[in-house]
C-alpha cells in the first residue's frame, strides 16, 4: 500500500466533470461558430447524465501513478470504444454489450505457475487492495481519453499465483461466447481475442487489472468484469473480459498482429515517431478537445517504462 | 470514321440538349452513356401529375437533409464523444451515396422506362460534389488544421488519402462543366467523354472506403459491389454496342 502522502493529488486537483462539461460546451460553441454554420443556443448534454456521474465521484486512492489531467466523462468512455466482440462501430459496444454475463465469472490461470487452476473471480480479487488510477488512454486510431480506472496491479496477482522462473511472457484470453458476444459470429478477427505482455511489462507497477470505472463496476462494454490496462501501449493491448491468463516461455500471438502483422506489432507502445502505415501517430485528439495535441512517447509514461525497452529498436519492434 | 458512328454521336449531342433544355419532350439517351440506342428511349413516360419544379425542389431539400441532421445533432451534442470524426465519416459516406445514386440513374431509367429520372442526374452528381467538398474540408480543417506540410505528407504517404483526393479532384471538372452552357459549348461527345471520369471517381471512392477501415466488413463490401455492378453495367453496354456497330474504316 502507498502511504497517504504518496497519493500525490487531492480531489480538488481533479476538475469535476461538471467543469469539464462546461468547458466542453464552450469549445463546441467555438467550433460551431467557427464553422460558420449558425450561432444557436446550445443544449448541454450533461442534463441527461445520471447525477452520480457528474460531481459525486472522488478518487479514493488516486496514487502516485495517476495523472492530474481532467478526466473524460463516464459517458465518453462508456459510449465510445472499440470492442469488436460487439461490432466494429465505436457505438456498437454500448449498444449490444447487454448480452454479456459478467457474473458468474471464472479466470483460468495456466502454464508455468505453481498455483494453476480455474478461479472464481472472487478468488482472483480476494485480498487485492483496489485503487483509482487515472490514466491517459491512447487508441491506435488517434484519439485519447483520461480514464479513472478502479483496479489493482497485475503484479500483485502474479505474486499470488507464483510463476516459475521459466515464465517469460503472459498471454491473456477474452471470453469466447458468440451467444453473448454477437460480433464473434463475424469473421472480423480470429476469436477469441488474445493479447500478451513480456513478464517485465506485466510486472510493471503501471500495469493494472481493472474491475471498474469512476469507482463503479466496469460496464459490460468496457470489458466487464475484469480487464487489463497498459497505459503506455495502444488501447487494443488492454484486453477486455479476461477468462484466461497463461504463463509461457515464448512470445505469444496477439489478435491485431495476427490480423495485420505490418500494422500492429507485439509491443505496440505509444510512439509518435512510428506511424501506423495508414495514419500518422504524431498527434491525437483528446475527446472533448477541438485541437489535436502532440502524442507523447510511451503516452507520457516514459520515465516509468522507458527502461524496459533500453537498447531496443522501437521502429523494428513496433 | 464510318457513317454509323458519326450519326450516333450527333444523335447523342442532340439528346443531351433535349435532356437539359426541352421542358416536356420525352427524355432520350443518357449523356453519360455515350452511344446509347435512341430507339429504346422514345417511349413516353408522363409523370407530370405533380409539377416538375415542385418535385425537383423536394428532391433538393431531401438531399440537404443529411447535412441538416448532422448540424442539428452536432448542435444538440447528440453526435457522441468524437463529433469531429463523426462529421468526417457522415460527409464521406454521403459523398459515396450520392455517387452511387448518380450512377443508378441511367440503368434505372433504362430498366423502368421512367425517362424523367434523367432530369435528376445532374442534381445528384452536384450533391456528391457538395458533400465531397464538405468531407474534404473537414479533413483539411479538423484533422490537419490546414497544415500544408502535414497534408502533402499525408497525401503522398497514405494510400487511402491519395485515392480519396484523386477521386475528389476528378469530380471538380465534372461539377464545373455541369451547366447547359458547358454541354453545348463542349459538344455532347467531348462532354460525355469527360463525364466518364465519374466512373473512376466512383471506383476510387469504393477503394478509399475499403482501405481506410481497420477490418473490411459488410458496408465496405456492399458499396464496392454496388459500384462494381454499376460500372459493370456500363462495360457490358459498351461491349454490346461495339458489337452492333460495324467497325469504322
Ligand atoms: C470522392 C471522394 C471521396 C469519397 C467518396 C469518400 C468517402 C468516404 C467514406 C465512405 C468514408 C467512411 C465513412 C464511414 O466510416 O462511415 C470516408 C472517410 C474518410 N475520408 Fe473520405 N471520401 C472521399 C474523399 C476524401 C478526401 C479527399 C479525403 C482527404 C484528403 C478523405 C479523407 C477521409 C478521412 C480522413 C476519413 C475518415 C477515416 C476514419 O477516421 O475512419 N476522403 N470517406
Amino acid at each position: 500500500m502507498h502511504k497517504p502522502e504518496s497519493y500525490g493529488i487531492t480531489s480538488s486537483d481533479i476538475t469535476s466533470e461538471n467543469d469539464y462539461r462546461n468547458r466542453r460546451v464552450f469549445m463546441k460553441q467555438a467550433a460551431f461558430a467557427a464553422a460558420g454554420v449558425l450561432a444557436a443556443p446550445f443544449l448541454d448534454r450533461t442534463s441527461v447524465l445520471p447525477a452520480q456521474d457528474k460531481n459525486s465521484w472522488k478518487p479514493l486512492h488516486a496514487g502516485k501513478y495517476s495523472t492530474t489531467e481532467d478526466t473524460n466523462s463516464f459517458n465518453d468512455m462508456s459510449t465510445y470504444n472499440n470492442f469488436y466482440e460487439f461490432g466494429t462501430d465505436k457505438s456498437d459496444p454500448a449498444r449490444y454489450a447487454s448480452t454479456l454475463k459478467p457474473s458468474p465469472w471464472n479466470v483460468s490461470i495456466e502454464g508455468l505457475v505453481k498455483k494453476p487452476g480455474v478461479y472464481p473471480l472472487g478468488d482472483i480479487l480476494k485480498g487485492q487492495s483496489m485503487e483509482d488510477r487515472i490514466y491517459r488512454h491512447r487508441c491506435v486510431e488517434g484519439w485519447s481519453m483520461v480514464i479513472p480506472w478502479l483496479g489493482f496491479p497485475l503484479a500483485n496477482l502474479i505474486a499470488k499465483v507464483e510463476p516459475t522462473s521459466k515464465a517469460k511472457y503472459i498471454q491473456f484470453v477474452t471470453l469466447f461466447a458468440p451467444d453473448q458476444m454477437p460480433g464473434q459470429k463475424e469473421g472480423t478477427l480470429r476469436w477469441p481475442y488474445v493479447e500478451g505482455l513480456r513478464m517485465d511489462e506485466a510486472m510493471n507497477p503501471l500495469t493494472l487489472l481493472a474491475t471498474g470505472l469512476y469507482g463503479k463496476p466496469l460496464p459490460n462494454q468496457n470489458g466487464a468484469p475484469l480487464r487489463l490496462v497498459v497505459p503506455w501501449k495502444y488501447g487494443f493491448k488492454s484486453i477486455k473480459s479476461i477468462v484466461a491468463i497463461k504463463f509461457i516461455d515464448y512470445q505469444p500471438q496477439n489478435s491485431w498482429n495476427m490480423s495485420a502483422p505490418n500494422e500492429y506489432g507485439f509491443y505496440s507502445n505509444v510512439n509518435p515517431d512510428v506511424d501506423h502505415p495508414r495514419w500518422s501517430q504524431a498527434k491525437e485528439r483528446r475527446l472533448g478537445e477541438f485541437f489535436k495535441r502532440k502524442t507523447l512517447m510511451f503516452n507520457g509514461y516514459g520515465d516509468i517504462v522507458g527502461s524496459l525497452y533500453a537498447g531496443m529498436d522501437l521502429r523494428k519492434n513496433f | 470514321m464510318g457513317m454509323a458512328t458519326s450519326s450516333a454521336v450527333s444523335m447523342q449531342a442532340w439528346t443531351c440538349e433535349k435532356i437539359f433544355n426541352a421542358a416536356h419532350t420525352p427524355v432520350s439517351a443518357g449523356c453519360l452513356t455515350a452511344g446509347a440506342d435512341p430507339k429504346r428511349n422514345t417511349s413516353t413516360m408522363t409523370m407530370h401529375v405533380i409539377p416538375r419544379t415542385i418535385v425537383k425542389a423536394a428532391a433538393f431539400i431531401a438531399a440537404l437533409a443529411p447535412l441538416a441532421l448532422l448540424a442539428w445533432n452536432f448542435q444538440q451534442g447528440a453526435l457522441g464523444a468524437n463529433p469531429l470524426s463523426d462529421i468526417t465519416k457522415e460527409t464521406g459516406i454521403w459523398t459515396l451515396r450520392f455517387i452511387v445514386l448518380t450512377l443508378i440513374v441511367t440503368p434505372f431509367r433504362r430498366l423502368t422506362g421512367i425517362t424523367e429520372a434523367a432530369r435528376y442526374r445532374r442534381m445528384l452528381g452536384l450533391f456528391a460534389f457538395f458533400y465531397g467538398t464538405l468531407h474534404f474540408t473537414t479533413y483539411l480543417w479538423f484533422d490537419k488544421f490546414f497544415d500544408v506540410h502535414d497534408i502533402l505528407l499525408d497525401i503522398s504517404k497514405r494510400p487511402f488519402i491519395t485515392v480519396g483526393v484523386a477521386s475528389f479532384v476528378l469530380l471538380i471538372p465534372l461539377a464545373l462543366t455541369s451547366t447547359k452552357k458547358m454541354i453545348s459549348r463542349m459538344g455532347g461527345k467531348r462532354w460525355n467523354l469527360l463525364h466518364r471520369l465519374v466512373y473512376v471517381a466512383a471506383a476510387g471512392g469504393a477503394v478509399h472506403y475499403l482501405w481506410l477501415v481497420k477490418v473490411v466488413a459488410r458496408p465496405q463490401i456492399l458499396y464496392a459491389l454496388a459500384i462494381a455492378s454499376l460500372l459493370g453495367y456500363r462495360a457490358v453496354g459498351a461491349v454490346v454496342r461495339a458489337r452492333k456497330q460495324p467497325p469504322a474504316h
